[in-house]
């Protein structure tokens, strides 16, 4: 009989996320890797602000918590300081792709020996519901009422595949949460993007489409579906840029 | 390095930082202070620490804070503009209760400014710089040697009272060359058992954060704070008292303006009047008690700072207004002559009439 537990890098504490947000799943993901890869007790966590802020009272590992953006930098400390300790950072897209976008690209061209949880939901949460740099083309928010109009404040930003030209980084891929095959895709690519922490390869960045069905206006169920219909034709799946398997290849 | 070799004030700090144990720099470039990150590039390396030039000065602090959530002695330094950017970062530092030490050789401001030396920025250093209610310490070096000297009391202060640490330097004192030695009795950092070390599944996790949603909670946090700030101002206060006992009428100023004035105050007892010079060596926590000892005894202070008048202010409630205060100074990159603290030296022990 298997029984279906806890990981122990995920304290039994209860997440303040709203129903249908899928910040519970990556959560679990994550302390699944750090358990299965037998880490935990040398990872330190980045958390960021957004909703995912207090992350830190949710994972097991020692965890800073970084200014809104600089989680990347905070990590890029933390790993210089001692090479031999696992660093992530858990990012969310006005964090990453916004405020942050100068860390996030600098610590991906130094190859940072990081690992970066990266989770879009194309809103801010945390603040209610406003247009974040990843909200797609027409989507209604707090702060574009009248749907996202690219010629007043441009077009979604697509980190993997702008990340993915440059030299430095050695893992991009994107991923979703949205059933249950992509579930373990999604933590296939987690794990993968630590184990190249571990073997030195350098910085791994794990996209992850998320529900925000609170912010979005819609049902769980819907907002699931919102990431297929919506989303995935703007934010393909995939591996942008995968340097070991690249080379190996060639 | 126990002889004496004779160095740059940037050169002094960054040798004084290695020597204190420092071995992760993180920096970004900015007149007039490069020569500490081009120094730590080339030393860094060298001893197994790191050198790493950020991508701005937001991205250094912040690496900086990573660092010092490990547990490690951490430096960064920059220039006015740049201790602004810096600013968020060193209310998180605070905020974290973490130990760092930063490095301001400053210019004239604001905004842009110039390149030329200034201490114009007195009040971001002493009364916080970035948001809410904290304190950092803050030393003022005057010479080639108290660059060395402050450095290493700064890693040990910053460690022993949790606190960042600032340099507040100014572009002469970074860029003159005298001599120095590096033989300080170099103390080991003490154990730091919050630091995000890993668990090792043997303890709880640590965690280092500033975010607080509980407002009776973060109140607590804040006046706990305050309460070690408090014995801090007891036991730290550094100043430097030269023929104060006895002076009519003292000059009070820090960093290169107080090697102006101490010509000056030479100069004037050559002519018969009865000058001393009061050079505060930490800003925070600012020797009130230095000051207060000289109401009743002196006739007039007079600042001299290379700002428009910032630490006049802590002069003026340190003595409670019971002394009059003349400032003499200059902005944007100039530097007050000894002649012209002379002059007013002689004015003020002449009974002028004090405008204040």
């Amino acid at each position: 009989m298997v029984v279906f537990e806890r990981p122990h890098a995920l304290l039994d504490v209860p997440l303040h996320y709203c129903p249908g947000c899928t910040h519970g799943i990556v959560h679990r993901l994550v302390a699944e890797c750090l358990d299965e890869l037998e880490i935990e007790g040398k990872t330190i966590g980045i958390a960021p602000v957004g909703c995912s802020v207090m992350a830190y009272d949710y994972f097991g590992c020692d965890v800073i918590e970084a200014a809104h953006g600089r989680a990347p930098a905070v990590a890029t400390g933390v790993k210089r300081a001692d090479p031999s300790k696992i660093v992530f950072t858990y990012q969310g897209d006005g964090d990453l792709a916004s405020i942050g976008t100068a860390e996030t690209v600098h610590a991906a061209t130094r190859n940072e020996n990081i690992t970066v949880i990266f989770i879009n939901n194309a809103i801010y949460g945390m603040t209610g519901g406003q247009m974040a740099p990843t909200s797609l083309v027409g989507q209604v928010t707090q702060t574009s009422p009248y749907g996202r109009d690219p010629k007043l404040c441009g077009y979604p930003v697509k980190i993997c595949e702008m990340l993915s030209q440059l030299e430095g980084p050695e893992y991009l891929a994107r991923v979703t949460v949205n059933n249950v095959a992509r579930v373990r895709e999604a933590k296939k690519a987690i794990k993968k993007a630590f184990q190249n922490q571990i073997d030195g390869k350098g910085f791994s960045l794990v996209e992850v489409l998320s529900a925000c069905p609170t912010n979005w206006g819609k049902t769980p169920k819907d907002a699931l579906k919102w990431i297929d219909d919506a989303m995935i034709p703007y934010y393909p799946l995939g591996v942008y840029k995968d340097r070991s398997a690249d080379q190996e290849n060639r | 390095m126990s002889e004496k070799v004779l160095m740059k004030g940037n050169e002094a700090i960054a040798e004084a930082a290695i020597t204190a144990g420092c071995r992760h720099y993180f920096g970004y470039p900015i007149t007039p202070q490069t020569e500490i990150a081009a120094y730590m590039a080339k030393r860094m390396p060298k001893i197994g620490g790191t050198f790493l030039q950020a991508e701005s000065e937001i991205a250094a602090i912040n690496m900086v804070y990573g660092a010092a959530s490990a547990g490690k002695r951490v430096m960064t330094s920059s220039s006015s503009p740049g201790i602004s950017l810096k600013s968020e970062g060193i209310s998180y530092l605070a905020g974290s209760d973490l130990p760092a030490v930063i490095v301001n050789a400053q210019r004239g401001g604001p905004g842009l400014g110039g390149i030329q030396p200034s201490q114009s920025d007195y009040f971001q250093a002493t009364r916080g710089g970035g948001h809410g209610d904290y304190h950092i310490l803050v030393l003022a070096p005057a010479s080639v040697q108290e660059m060395a000297a402050l450095t290493v009391k700064a890693f040990d202060l910053a460690d022993k009272w949790r606190m960042p640490a600032m340099i507040l330097a100014d572009g002469t004192i970074g860029q003159v060359m005298e001599p120095v030695t590096f033989d300080f009795d170099i103390a080991p950092a003490p154990e730091k058992p919050w630091a995000t070390t890993g668990t090792e599944l043997r303890r709880p996790h640590n965690i280092v954060n500033s975010l607080c949603l509980q407002p009776e909670e973060l109140e607590r946090q804040n006046f706990a704070r305050f309460d070690r700030y408090a014995q801090v101002e007891k036991e730290e206060p550094l100043c430097e008292e030269y023929l104060t006992e006895d002076a009519d009428v003292v000059v009070a100023a820090f960093g290169i303006a107080a090697r102006v004035s101490k010509n000056a105050v030479d100069e004037a007892r050559r002519q018969g009047i009865k000058a001393g010079l009061i050079r505060p060596i930490t800003l925070w926590p600012f020797p009130k008690a230095n000051f207060a000892k000289l109401v009743g005894k002196t006739k007039a202070i007079i600042t001299v700072e290379l700002s428009m008048g910032q630490m006049v202010e802590d002069v003026l409630l340190a003595t409670k207004c019971r002394i009059p205060v003349e400032k003499c100074n200059r902005a944007g990159g100039m530097i007050p002559s000894s002649e012209r603290v002379l002059r007013e030296i002689v004015e003020a022990s002449q009974g002028g009439e004090i405008p204040w």
